[in-house]
């Protein structure tokens, strides 16, 4: 299974949470869904996919979270017969970004993801480029930026 | 028939009050989440529940293919304490933190009862 980041400084954490969470998919996006690192997934239509749902949801739970007058939720758990859905924002010097892991349960827990992503989210703060204003993405480079993102994730 | 959340704090009161019990919890096994907890500071208590409860499901495994069936009570001795563990039928792992010289004896007795209380 291969780990790949846009942004370089998202790699090395990335890489030592898959392996003390015993992750088997992850993504690190923007809350726009704008892909900065992944692991496990090989084809690059699953993680457009995925990066469009998991910023979705994100963008539902932090709606209701406004509407109910409350911070936006930490994190939110979807538990199957054999995978977990993790889904959590975190903060850090490139905006706030949004975590979208898939646990097999024989493997790994709610728990000990729950106990890796506190980690994962401090180390990419510490990694983050300090005052960096994220780049708005326009429509009209979406495609090539999209297009680029991908390349580099998928290493071609 | 589930235990009331009273029942189990009492559970894990009566292991807490063995001495050299640094603190109790009720984890449960299947996603290593507390359940509930009463710990001393300094415990960390969401790593401990996670880690155990990934080990639980090694140490399940392995007796599986042992051939021994389940594991009924498991101690793991360390140079500054020792983690007592008693898994339930009903997919609850009673843990104990306790420092070195405990009377695990005794700690194990009480992880028992509050097993049956647990179940």
């Amino acid at each position: 299974m291969t780990t790949r980041a846009v942004e370089t400084w998202t790699l090395e954490p990335l890489v030592k949470f898959v392996k003390e969470a015993g992750a088997r998919l992850v993504l690190v996006m923007t809350s726009a869904g704008q892909v900065l690192a992944q692991h496990g997934f090989s084809r690059a239509v699953d993680v457009m996919s995925a990066a469009a749902l998991g910023a979705a949801i994100m963008a539902s739970t932090d709606e209701m979270a406004r509407q109910l007058r409350q911070p936006p939720f930490a994190a939110l758990n979807h538990q199957g017969e054999r995978h977990g859905i993790f889904l959590a924002g975190l903060a850090t010097g490139r905006g706030r970004l949004v975590a979208l892991v898939v646990y097999d349960l024989d493997v790994s827990s709610l728990g000990l993801v729950q106990l890796f992503f506190e980690q994962l989210a401090a180390e990419l703060q510490a990694a983050s480029p300090k005052d960096s204003v994220p780049k708005q993405v326009l429509a009209a480079d979406f495609e090539r930026q999209l297009s680029d993102s991908l390349n580099t994730l998928f290493g071609r | 028939m589930t235990a009331p959340a009273a029942a189990y704090d009492k559970a894990l009161d009566l292991i807490t009050r063995v001495r050299g019990v640094r603190g109790a919890m009720l984890v449960s096994a299947e996603d290593g989440i507390v359940v509930a907890e009463q710990l001393m500071e300094g415990i960390k208590g969401p790593a401990v529940s996670a880690l155990a409860a990934s080990l639980a499901t090694r140490l399940r495994r392995a007796m599986e293919a042992a051939g021994v069936g389940a594991s009924l009570f498991w101690h793991l001795q360390a140079e500054h304490g020792a983690l007592l563990v008693v898994p339930t039928p009903g997919g609850t792992l009673v843990v104990a933190v306790a420092e070195p010289d405990v009377n695990v004896g005794l700690v194990r007795l009480e992880l028992l009862r509050a097993a049956e209380v647990v179940g």
